[in-house]
């Protein structure tokens, strides 16, 4: 059976600075068929109904994790998420939560990528080895402890599904956490004391209250609550041992 | 001069926005009930400490019937905590390799939830044999 074109009610939040004191919702009717993302309906819209909404995409596969946003209060990338789902009741789409808007669906990624330059995402060698030396050997445990947490797109669906960074955006968040973790995981990896600094700090682990809402948002299985809360055991026996070991509490 | 103004959302009610919000609120609130209940339990220590009659007066009072209502409505609420502790519990651990495989979530609650059900079940038989 052809797919008949059916009709569905997209509202959008939109911000232009240079005009909107606060944020206004926009209605839009979009024909749509089944196999049609929510970031296809947005092109819809841009295309041949109001040229100057703004929101990011690249891939349309969700790889490149630039067109997150909230579809009916949930953190979703848009390109992964269908219109079908929506029908007949509609479905009315946010900038991510938590996170500044800049205009209309795209907010403001500074923070996030501030924090990530701040956390060294590279391997820091155990070892320094020569070429003749060879490559780094690791086992496929070894891989798999850090493995999962290597999977994290950038997409920042997490952050808008952190209360606590919501509440307060100097708390390092589950995205870049996770990949903190990624990296001290890795056998490889000998740069924890440097990175333990900021994961140890009340702004780090810490923030979080396990909430546990981005290991559920996560479009890639990244699983950033856990990343943080087993990280919490190690922190604290920091905590308490620094008193003990020499020159431990100048640290 | 920059046209940049961005707009920052307010937090107000934020826990009122997603069930999954309202479910870790639930879970955060159950820790009231646990210090309630051990205040109870601290009063009757108390009593303990000031003779037999005191004691049982405390016991004689907890079967009240306010007290039977309270009780009750403990009983859920702590059966939610034990719920949702452990169910958020496998975040808590390190990646475990058991026979070459990842230990899984659920192997996690679920072996949470059994041993709190032993624990209770070992706690009342013991009740049970001393009385
Ligand atoms: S951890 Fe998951 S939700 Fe968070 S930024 Fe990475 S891929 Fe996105
Ligand atoms: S467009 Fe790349 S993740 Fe959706």
């Amino acid at each position: 059976m052809a797919d008949t074109e059916k009709i569905i009610e997209i509202q959008v939040l939109r911000y232009r600075p240079e005009q909107d004191k606060e944020p206004v919702l926009q209605s839009f009717k979009v024909p749509f068929t089944d196999d049609m993302s929510v970031l296809q309906g947005l092109q819809y819209i841009k295309d041949f109904l109001d040229g100057t909404l703004s929101f990011r995409w690249s891939c349309r596969m969700a790889i490149c994790g630039s067109c997150g946003m909230m579809v009916d209060g949930k953190p979703k990338l848009s390109c992964k998420t269908f219109l079908r789902e929506y029908y007949p009741q509609g479905l009315r789409v946010d900038a991510l939560a938590h996170l500044p808007i800049e205009r209309d669906l795209m907010v403001s990624v500074e923070d996030f990528v501030t924090k990530l330059e701040s956390i060294k995402p590279y391997i820091i060698p155990k070892e320094p080895r020569t070429l003749e030396q060879g490559e780094y050997l690791q086992t496929p445990q070894q891989r798999d402890m850090y493995e999962q947490f290597s999977s994290c797109i950038n997409c920042m669906l997490c952050y808008a599904a952190c209360p606590q960074y919501g509440l307060n955006p100097s708390f390092t968040g589950p995205g870049i956490l996770a990949l903190m973790h990624r990296y001290n995981a890795d056998s490889r990896d000998g740069g924890q004391a440097e990175r333990n600094e900021l994961g140890y700090a009340d702004e780090g682990y810490w923030g979080c209250t396990a909430v546990g809402y981005c290991s559920e948002v996560c479009p890639k299985g990244v699983d950033p609550a856990n990343a943080i809360n087993q990280n919490k055991m190690a922190s604290a026996i920091n905590y308490f041992t620094r008193f003990i070991t020499p020159g431990g509490a100048e640290k | 001069m920059s046209a940049r103004r961005p707009y920052v959302r307010s937090m107000d009610g934020w826990w009122k926005r997603d069930a999954y919000f309202i479910s870790y609120m639930a879970r955060e609130v159950t820790a009231v009930f646990v210090a309630l209940y051990a205040i109870v339990l601290l009063f009757g220590v108390v009593r303990l400490s000031q003779g037999e009659a005191a004691f049982n007066g405390w016991l004689q009072y907890l079967t009240t019937p306010w007290m039977k209502v309270f009780h009750l409505i403990v009983l859920a609420v702590f059966c939610y905590h034990t719920w949702s502790w452990f169910n958020i519990m496998p975040k808590t651990m390190p990646i475990i390799f058991f026979g070459g495989k990842r230990l899984q979530p659920g192997t996690i609650t679920g072996t949470g939830l059994v041993a709190s059900v032993v624990a209770c079940l070992a706690v009342l038989l013991i009740v049970r044999g001393m009385s």
